[in-house]
């Protein structure tokens, strides 16, 4: 293992104090806690919470300020963050009109979520509503699983709900508007090569040189198939092609793409990708109303892109995706 | 069973958690993401220290405390897992100072309920609840031994994953033994070694 750091089993520590002090004009960090909160305060509107594992820089904490989330959980690499540290976050978040939690869909992440929400309604009296977001269709959504994860389209969830609170609406809007995104978008990734959480020192699975492995997640959870490496245009086609027909895209329809990297790939490639992809998008005469690219949220130093579309259902959310936004990510 | 020979089961669970954490962490890599065995071992550790230095002088503070320890220290799905039965079987013992076997039997199935609850899960989607159900059911009729403990950690290897991270593997799932299911099978053995 290469990588810059002291001891691996610090490194989310140390990223935090070097992520608070670098950019001390947005963000803080709450007490001693794994809470990175915006210094902007927000007062009397809903406060945004998410989080998860480590590891997908720049998310999470990269999306809190003004206009996005108001604190961010960060968890060991990999792992969801614990109950109280999302306690704090709820706490830390809460400016008079409830919080709400984007939650990405994974075992952990959801149980120490509600777990804290509980808390905080009961020790508290802070109202909190919650998301689950499940865009990657890689994973087969049915009952003999634990439903679709929650990928790259979070980001969208977060800019849209993050709009909308700073805007003024409330709890119950927020939360309802929410349950529409989410239907609307799907992600797909592969990976070129995989990622080394710090404290295992190994990669977390294996390819060989010349493969790639399609739907892979954003934690190397094994995708759906593993090919040999193909052109950027094929692998634009296998992924526009699967989206395409998840969300039953038309020629009617006006959409958003977000090309994003997953940590190793440099924008040269993103760029090629995402290149392919409109084009296709292009051919089927689907109006693209806005395009995001660049690493949003990662694996360490997986290599590779996930693709992710989103339909622009309600015109408003594009609106509230253009709408000025004073984090570090975006 | 008092506050001392629970203290004394607790200790045995983190020891052979402690002894066997890369044994533990190789099944969880096999299916999961690789880390069961590290995390239970730093969350009992924590819970060792944080007794030896506070002074807990009640069986619910002790259950309360491991509790709360497993919340904090231990992220991902386990820790909460864990620490939410223990909090739950620490609304039972009240201000006991001893134990009857039926007051453990109860305990635990606060425990696993509570476990279920959190986990949304049920029996035979390979998960900690299927060495849970079948090991009360078993103390219940008196006939649970440490072997019939290793019985029911086996049988969870023909089953398929349908919650938690290894259900995204699907039919890959078959053939490994639960990684929750052998820490929480170490917890009943060592509790068996105690109890009676």
């Amino acid at each position: 293992m290469k990588k810059i750091l002291n001891r691996p089993e610090d490194v989310v520590e140390e990223m935090i104090s070097g992520l608070v002090e670098v950019h001390s004009d947005i963000v803080h960090r709450v007490g001693d806690t794994r809470v990175v909160a915006r210094n902007y305060e927000g007062k009397g509107k809903v406060g945004l919470v998410s989080g998860g594992g480590s590891g997908h820089e720049p998310s999470h904490a990269g999306f809190v300020g003004k206009g996005m989330l108001s604190a961010a959980v960060c968890g060991d690499v990999f792992t969801s963050p614990t109950v109280d540290q999302v306690y704090e976050g709820i706490k830390a978040a809460d400016k008079g009109a409830g919080v709400f939690l984007v939650i990405k869909n994974y075992t952990g992440d959801v149980i120490n979520f509600e777990m804290a929400k509980e808390m905080a309604e009961e020790n508290d009296g802070i109202k909190v509503e919650t998301v689950i977001t499940n865009d990657d269709i890689a994973v087969e959504d049915s009952t003999w699983t634990e439903g679709r994860r929650g990928v790259a389209g979070t980001v969208l969830v977060h800019k849209i709900c993050g709009a909308l609170a700073e805007n003024g609406a409330s709890l119950e809007e927020i939360k309802e508007e929410s349950e529409k995104l989410i239907k609307e978008m799907a992600t797909l990734g592969l990976a070129l090569s995989p990622a080394t959480v710090p404290e295992a020192g190994k990669p977390g699975f294996e390819l060989a040189e010349d493969e790639i492995e399609f739907g892979i997640g954003i934690h190397g959870e094994p995708g759906y198939k593993k090919l040999k490496l193909t052109s950027s245009s094929e692998m634009a086609k296998e992924f526009y092609t699967k989206i395409k027909k998840e969300l039953n895209l038309t020629s009617d329809d006006e959409v958003v793409v977000f090309v994003n990297g997953m940590g190793a790939t440099p924008l040269m490639e993103q760029y090629v990708f995402a290149n392919d992809v409109l084009k296709l998008l292009a051919q089927d005469n689907i109006k693209v109303a806005k395009k995001l690219l660049g690493d949003k949220m990662t694996s360490i130093e997986m290599a590779g892109v996930s693709l992710t579309i989103f339909r622009l259902k309600d015109k408003k959310w594009l609106d509230l995706l253009n709408q000025e936004v004073e984090v570090i990510g975006w | 069973m008092n506050q001392e020979k629970i203290v004394i089961w607790f200790k045995k669970w983190a020891s052979v958690v402690n002894e066997e954490k890369n044994y533990i962490s190789d099944l969880d890599n096999a299916i999961g993401d690789g880390d069961h065995g590290f995390n239970m071992s730093k969350g009992l550790t924590a819970y060792l220290t944080a007794r030896d230095a506070k002074g807990v002088d009640s069986i619910t503070d002790e259950l309360k405390l491991l509790g709360m320890t497993l919340l904090s220290k231990v992220g991902g799905a386990s820790g909460p897992l864990y620490g939410s039965a223990f909090m739950a079987m620490a609304k039972l013992t009240g201000d006991k100072t001893e134990l009857s076997v039926e007051d453990i039997i109860e305990m635990l199935e606060a425990g696993i309920e509570s476990i279920k609850k959190r986990g949304k899960a049920q029996r035979n989607e390979k998960t900690m609840v299927d060495l849970w159900e079948p090991a009360i059911e078993k103390m219940k009729e008196g006939i649970l031994t440490p072997s019939t403990v290793d019985e029911i950690v086996e049988a969870t290897a023909p089953l398929k994953a349908t919650k938690g991270r290894a259900s995204y593997l699907g039919d890959r799932s078959i053939g490994h033994i639960d990684p929750g299911s052998y820490s929480s099978g170490i917890l009943f053995k060592k509790l068996l070694e105690v109890l009676y």
